[in-house]
């Protein structure tokens, strides 16, 4: 078996030295060699979301990145979101407005709208839902995530 | 996923060293949003893949009137969108930048990849032709340059040779009164393929078409480039009427196929109204200019 590669990356604001064999993704970095297991896998192929992490500043679908491409790389996944045992006010609203059934989409879904509500703290309905588009949610009908994102914003604005 | 190597080569002659080197059992990675679903489809059978986004060159993201605008063939879609020389010169990428995939693989997806992919429903190549653009190769020869409308060959096929990579898109400034336009027809609001595009660009003299490029998507093996829709409309006055006459050109050169997305009749007609309405909005677009 030819040699794994060495990848030394910042996941949540921690340095993290990892093992990967070039053809792993991302996604199967985090979950297999690095144990963050809040990551979601769904279609594997870019489509579903459930993978969203944060990727040098930009939110990507984690299955359609290498592992190796992390080098160098700051990443912030689910994990990353809450301040220890403190909600951030995205993940209070999921709650609240109940936004989420079978959960599995949620960590995506959150990391994606963190990411949203950072660059566009007022977002419209049309503007939350059309930067969604590549999550999908099989359980809730989108429109109590929506409410919830809504509600976030206006939290995060108060405060 | 079999063992498939790596390489992150920091120039554009390591790159070409390493795909000559490997010939078929090698591509190029840009944002892997095709690529990495077709190594898991076993659609390519490769032992190396070489990321080309640390190589200076593919980043480069550069507009200056006298030379036009430089896109690095692994700049990804955002960078465009969020481009203030773009969105103003050339909204027409801006069209297409902002509608491949949803936000995440817009945080990868390339315009060099989606050109190279040659996929018949790449979104980002009809407007691309429109303005002119022009592939700048780098090989194991030395450089080239070819048109834009010459790349794709066919289903996943381009003009690259043995060890060559696209290094960049280039394209000449618009001339002055001038708009472009691309549409796309898909069921759904986002996340979709095309059933059918328009990228189109038109120059205006006088409120009349100086010039028109008209170029279809998802109806042919791939991107089609219908000069003569173009052509027939030079001269004469910037209407809807001038506009439906190139649309019927579009519509008799599309060659579609019937599939679950549409059937032949249908794509023709997609391929009628959306040439004229892409037509009519880069109108209102060279007005403006
Ligand atoms: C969920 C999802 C939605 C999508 N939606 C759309 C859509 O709406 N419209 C659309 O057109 N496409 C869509 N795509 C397809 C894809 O995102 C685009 O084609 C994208 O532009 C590919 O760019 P990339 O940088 O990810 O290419 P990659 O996957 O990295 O590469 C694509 C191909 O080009 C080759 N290549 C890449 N760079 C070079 C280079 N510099 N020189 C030579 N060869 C090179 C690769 O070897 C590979 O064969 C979608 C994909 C997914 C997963
Ligand atoms: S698992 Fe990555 S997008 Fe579905
Ligand atoms: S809550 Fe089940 S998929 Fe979204």
């Amino acid at each position: 078996m030819p040699a794994k590669t060495y990848v030394q990356t910042i996941i949540n604001g921690e340095h993290v030295d990892l093992l990967c064999e070039p053809r792993q993704s991302l996604l199967e970095a985090l979950r297999d060699v690095v144990g963050l297991t809040g990551t979601k896998e769904g279609c594997n192929d870019g489509n579903c979301g459930a993978c969203t992490v944060e990727f040098d500043g930009r939110i990507v679908t984690s299955c359609l990145v290498l592992g190796v491409e992390a080098e160098g790389k700051e990443i912030t996944t689910i994990e990353g979101v809450a301040q220890g045992s403190e909600l951030h006010p995205i993940q209070q609203a999921f709650l609240e407005n109940a936004a989420l059934q079978c959960g599995i989409c949620t960590p995506g879904f959150i990391v994606a709208s963190k990411a949203l509500l950072e660059q566009n703290p007022d977002p419209t309905e049309h503007e939350i839902r059309f930067w969604l588009a590549n999550n999908l949610c099989r359980c809730t009908g989108y429109d109590k995530i929506v409410r919830a994102v809504q509600d976030a914003a206006v939290k995060m604005q108060e405060a | 996923m079999k063992w498939i190597d790596y390489e992150s080569p920091h120039s554009v002659r390591e790159a070409v060293d390493l795909l000559n080197e490997a010939g078929d059992r090698a591509r190029p990675l840009a944002g892997g949003t095709d690529l990495l679903v077709q190594l898991r489809a076993k659609a390519y059978d490769l032992d190396l893949v070489v990321d080309a986004k640390n190589i200076p060159e593919l980043n480069e993201l550069t507009y200056d009137p006298d030379n036009g605008l430089t896109i690095g063939a692994a700049v990804a879609c955002y960078r465009i969108y969020g481009n203030s020389s773009v969105r103003s010169v050339y909204p027409g990428i801006v069209d297409a930048a902002s509608l491949i995939g949803g936000t995440q693989i817009q945080g990868r997806a390339s315009l060099g990849g989606n050109l190279c992919n040659a996929a018949p429903s790449a979104d980002s190549v009809p407007p691309m032709i429109a303005y002119n653009g022009v592939a700048r190769i780098s090989g194991p020869n030395g450089s080239r340059e070819v048109a834009l409308e010459d790349f794709c060959t066919g289903v996943r096929q381009t003009v690259l040779e043995r060890g060559e990579i696209l290094v960049s898109l280039h394209f000449p400034t618009p001339e002055a009164n001038s708009g472009a336009n691309y549409i796309r027809f898909i069921p759904r609001n986002e996340m979709d393929i095309a059933v059918a595009g328009a990228g189109v660009s038109v120059v205006l003299d006088n409120g009349s078409i100086a010039s028109a490029r008209v170029t279809l998507a998802s109806v042919a093996p791939t991107p089609l480039f219908v000069a003569e829709a173009g052509e027939a409309i030079a001269g004469k006055p910037a209407t809807e009427e001038t506009a439906r006459i190139a649309s019927a050109i579009a519509r008799d050169a599309a060659r579609p196929i019937t599939d679950m997305r549409g059937t032949i009749e249908y794509r023709k007609r997609l391929c009628e109204v959306l040439t004229r309405r892409a037509l009519m909005t880069a109108i209102e677009r060279a007005k403006e200019n």
